[in-house]
């Protein structure tokens, strides 16, 4: 088993695997949709490695950051729904 | 200000090319910059995090890499290349800093992304790539409690769903378009190299208790919110079944924008270059998946080809250098019996309805783009490319799909912030 650390996911404080990128943790927590679409329609991960940027969250109050090249540490902040 | 950095190589990409183009400058006396946008050296086929151990086959090649005196920047997105005088300088944003570097010689190594077909439904949070998967587990994702179903062609679905069943998942069903007689040629193809047949087989075992359909593809992904059923049809019959994950895996394209951006030719499916790795632009080589999709064992090939070449030290009368030109030869033979046995069928390049999003970052559906007869027209008439992929998904799709020509390709590769564009050099590196 991974350490955790705890993050703030849309204000709510999860743990997760210290270590991990922010997509995987994410997933783990069962959060099925990282951002809204231009026409208002959930959206996740699709690619996973940088290309999509469907993964793309606010980290720590900063927009348009992809989750999958981001790794999870103590107290980062995430906002979903963007 | 942003930081420089010398080099009289600069390689970009740390998969297997540009690790192997990496070592062999570097190890020929050359100062070499490596950068990569991964949070770890290794590009997707040796992906691990940063800090554990990466997969064995990786091992070797990042060991001789961090002993190779290469500098190792990762978590740096190149987005410019410019010429200055006698070299290149490149441009890459790490976290909020820019980064320039300065080299006479460039090895592309860009590798490859995962070709996506939209299909109704592809939409859906929980639809994600076969690679994708494959990445979430390297990348400490759960799967445990998920029921997967993983769609599309080529070898990558089978480690795909092992990798998914090893973090927990119930595979559900894994669909193979590929006819089975085209299956059958390729194992057979494979015979003479059983590590190759052992590696499917143990993949096998590890979903075993699922049905592995070939001649079947998935048409539709549905849900409320979240895929929770993918429609799988073998052309005659459909067949639904219920999955909180759908993996789908169409193959792979090269990641050919920053050789455009360079001027680097591109005929067929990558890149142009010469039995050295150069391309036509002099100075600049390229290797792996970005001169044509053919796998892990040809970008080691072409890497250590392109790093030797980028460093003056390919001797061609070498007996080494016979060595890699043959290995090279074998690697692109296999690559090329696999991409003939899992070619896509014409059902498959026809699944995308008049409203199924092509462009996801502007949710353009396909009736607006009909009339395009370039990426560059579905750009300006109807918005599809303009969102921060630039197009990675929806050109690489309707290239595909519709025979789009690529569009030119500008700066910035990624999307930065402004402040990054205005970013020069210290006076006095």
């Amino acid at each position: 088993m991974r350490e955790t650390v705890t993050i703030l996911v849309d204000g709510r404080a999860a743990a997760v695997p210290r270590g991990v990128t922010l997509a995987a943790a994410l997933l783990g927590l069962g959060v099925p949709a990282f951002r809204t679409s231009v026409t208002g329609e959930p959206r996740g991960p699709l690619c996973a490695m940088g290309s999509c940027f469907e993964c793309r969250v606010t980290i720590d109050g900063v927009p348009s950051r992809r989750a999958c090249l981001t790794l999870c540490r103590d107290g980062l902040e995430v906002t979903t729904r963007g | 200000m942003a930081e420089t950095l010398l080099a009289d190589v600069a390689v970009v990409g740390a998969g297997p090319g540009g690790v192997a183009a990496a070592c062999r400058a570097a190890e020929s006396g050359a100062r070499v910059v490596l950068v990569d946008e991964g949070l770890a050296p290794g590009g997707q086929i040796y992906r691990h995090l940063p800090g554990e151990e990466p997969p064995a086959e990786a091992r070797p090649w990042l060991a001789r890499l961090w002993k190779s005196g290469t500098r190792v920047v990762t978590a740096g997105s190149v987005f410019d290349a410019e010429r200055r005088g006698d070299g290149w300088r490149l441009r890459a944003l790490k976290g909020e800093q820019v980064l320039l570097v300065r080299a006479g010689r460039l090895v592309l190594a860009t590798g490859a992304r995962e070709l996506f077909l939209p299909f109704p439904g592809w939409t859906l949070p929980g639809v994600i790539g076969a690679g994708a998967a494959q990445a979430l587990v390297k990348s400490g994702a759960e799967f445990r409690g998920r029921t997967v179903v993983v769609a599309g062609t080529g070898p990558l679905l089978l480690a795909a769903a092992a990798g998914l069943a090893g973090a927990g998942a119930r595979i559900a069903a894994v669909a193979e378009q590929a006819p089975a007689a085209s299956l059958a040629r390729f194992a057979a193809s494979l015979l003479p190299s059983p590590a190759k047949l052992l590696e499917g087989a143990r993949y096998r075992l590890a979903f075993a208790g699922a049905p592995y359909r070939t001649g079947a593809w998935v048409r539709a992904a549905e849900g409320d919110g979240r895929v929770t059923r993918a429609l799988l049809t073998d052309g005659a019959r459909e067949h639904e079944v219920t999955c909180d994950l759908l993996c789908t895996g169409f193959g792979l394209v090269p990641n050919l924008e920053l050789p455009r951006l360079i001027g680097c030719a591109v005929a067929g499916l990558g890149v142009e270059a010469n039995g050295r790795q150069e391309t036509s632009v002099p100075g600049v080589f390229a290797a792996g998946e970005i001169c044509g999709i053919a796998g892990a064992e040809v970008a080691l090939a072409e890497g250590e080809i392109a790093g030797l070449a980028s460093a003056d030290a390919l001797g061609a009368a070498d007996p080494a250098t016979r060595k890699l030109f043959g290995a090279r030869e074998r690697a692109r033979r296999f690559g090329a019996r696999m991409a003939g046995a899992f070619r896509l069928r014409p059902e498959v390049l026809r699944l995308t309805a008049p409203d199924t999003i092509v462009c996801r970052c502007e949710d353009v559906p396909l009736s607006h783009v009909v009339e395009a007869r370039t990426t560059r027209e579905a750009k300006l008439h109807a918005r599809a490319g303009m969102g921060p992929c630039q197009g990675r998904v929806c050109f690489a799709a309707l290239e595909a799909l519709r025979g789009l020509a690529p569009d030119t390709v500008r700066p910035p590769l990624v999307p930065v912030p402004v402040e990054a564009l205005a970013a020069e050099e210290e006076e006095s590196p």
